[in-house]
């Protein structure tokens, strides 16, 4: 079922944490094909493993069980490739390196010439609209604007898939909204696939081209959801019947998964804590 | 220029304050000389005894810098070999802990009858001693305390072990290491000194204040004791402005220009 073009290819995918005395499967049987340019979001209750599984398909966890490809190779070589960039729910910004040095931060890494990456880091700040803000320093931008920075970094070598970890999960309402649109503008113009790990369903169906609804003990992909709804998508996309018809049913599908209550979400964090 | 002269203004008002507080209190309530000399008598003492305090605080000020300088660098080398391999931090780390909790200072007579009690060597040993496992330790902690989504995102990279060196964990390190040199820079100061109260050559602070004080010539103590504080305080300002050109984007730094 994975085309030879697909960006991720998953087959039969299982994580184990803990040693032979305790053993708690966070992931099992999961099989999940990403085309190019796809916007797929994994949404689920805490401790479903959906932070796990976007670190299996970095390569900065193993699977237990199963294959993770990448560009059609496997997810190590992927990453010593470079072939993707990652964004963490914190912005991981470092404090003693400017906005503009933190992200030519992988194009040092990679060698890229100074002339062709001080031209990098200009368009990448341009795209994310961060500019003005080159030399200053991490702390001295808000939360909304320092996630920013790291999604210019994340794209800096242009990769072919970008890789997203709760990113917004520490954002006030507003502008997550905002950075929802921005983050769509961004995918628009640069065709990158982008896999998106969130707990809230809004989110989830505004973005994604498909929402892969989880379940936790043991995490697992219950349902699939395609998102039909018009793009370029707006604000106005938001107040649209069919926006919510999507909503309910996400929300169903993860009642139906059986682990959405609020109960449970409390009894997985130590699950989420071992990921 | 006015705004700093205001900001330092209630600093120097004290200064000045407690200085003639301490002449009058000593003039008004007749206390001994010998016990505590008035600021004039000391000023009197470190204007007649000029050339031997900078000939002793020349002497004193090598020795610590000296042994400083051998601390600082066995503390930064035993900590980049031990942050690499988690043996041996894991066998090391407890002893340096446990060395860094005794009072080193009570080596120095053994220090001086190793290496000679007339040579400096034995009182930049003891310095050396002194600084080495506050600068260790904490180099070690800073290099190894980098937060795990730092070391995640190099590792999405694909950096190497050197770039994560270079570009994570000595950066992490350095307000760790600026902290340790900071208390090593004290106690580089009072190392020579406490080594020179157990004998050694006799133009040095430590022998001065020994020996004016046994023979109650205490303004001259203190005019010694002068020498000292103002080179402790001007080898911790040096080492402050260091840690400003260092890193200027750290959180103690904020704010400053």
């Amino acid at each position: 079922m994975s085309g030879t073009n697909s960006v991720v290819a998953i087959r039969d995918l299982g994580k184990t944490f803990g040693n032979e005395g305790s053993q708690t499967v966070a992931l099992s049987g999961i099989n999940l094909t990403i085309q190019p340019g796809e916007f797929v979001s994994l949404i689920g209750p805490s401790g479903c493993g959906k932070s796990t599984l976007l670190r299996i398909i970095g390569d900065l966890t193993g699977p237990t069980t199963g294959t993770v490809e990448v560009n059609g190779k496997p997810a190590a070589r992927a990453r010593t490739d470079r072939d993707y960039g990652m964004v963490f729910q914190a912005p991981v910004l470092f404090d003693w390196r400017t906005i503009e040095a933190n992200v030519a931060l992988p194009l040092e890494i990679i060698d890229m010439p100074r002339a062709r990456r001080v031209q990098r880091i200009a368009e990448m700040l341009s795209l994310v609209e961060l500019s003005d803000f080159a030399r200053h320093h991490p702390w001295q931008l808000s939360g909304g604007m320092q996630q920013r920075a790291a999604i210019a970094r994340a794209l800096a070598f242009e990769p072919r898939l970008l890789l997203m970890d709760e990113p917004f999960g520490a954002l006030d309402e507003m502008t997550r909204e905002r950075m929802n649109t921005e983050l769509l503008r961004i995918w628009e113009q640069t065709g990158t696939t982008i896999v998106f790990v969130t707990h809230s369903i809004p989110e989830a169906v505004f973005l994604s081209s498909r929402v892969v609804v989880m379940s936790a003990r043991p995490g697992r992909i219950t349902k699939v959801i395609e998102v039909g709804l018009p793009r370029p998508r707006s604000d106005e996309t938001r107040e649209l019947e069919p926006y919510f018809e999507l909503i309910t049913e996400v929300r169903e599908s993860l009642k139906a998964g059986g682990h959405g209550s609020d109960a449970g979400t409390i009894a997985d964090e130590p699950l989420e804590a071992l990921q | 220029m006015i705004d700093r002269l205001r900001y330092y203004l209630p600093t120097l008002a004290v200064f000045v304050g407690g200085i003639v507080l301490w002449e009058g209190a000593v003039r008004a309530l007749e206390i001994q000389r010998f016990l505590l000399p008035p600021p004039s008598d000391i000023a009197a003492a470190l204007v007649t005894n000029r050339d031997l305090l900078m000939a002793a605080g020349l002497t004193t000020l090598i020795e610590a810098v000296g042994g400083f300088a051998i601390g600082l660098t066995g503390g930064l080398v035993v900590a980049f070999a031990t942050s690499r391999f988690a043996l041996a931090r894991g066998a090391l780390m407890p002893f340096a802990i446990a060395a860094n909790a005794i009072p080193i200072i009570a080596f120095a007579p053994i220090a001086n009858a190793w290496f000679g009690v007339t040579s400096p060597v034995s009182k930049m040993m003891i310095v050396a001693m002194l600084v080495f496992f506050p600068v260790m330790i904490n180099t070690v902690r800073g290099l190894t305390s980098a937060d795990a989504a730092s070391l995640e995102l190099m590792r999405s990279y694909a950096a190497s072990e050197r770039e994560v060196l270079t570009r994570v964990r000595i950066p992490n390190a350095l307000p760790y290491f600026f902290t340790a040199i900071k208390v090593g820079a004290t106690l580089s100061l009072i190392g020579a000194i406490v080594g020179e109260y157990f004998g050694g050559a006799t133009v040095a602070l430590g022998r001065i204040i020994v020996e004016s004080a046994s023979f109650l010539r205490f303004a001259q103590a203190w005019s010694a004791i002068i020498v000292a504080a103002a080179l402790g305080i001007g080898f911790y300002l040096i080492i402050i402005g260091i840690e400003r050109v260092a890193m200027p984007w750290h959180a103690s730094m904020r704010g400053q220009t």
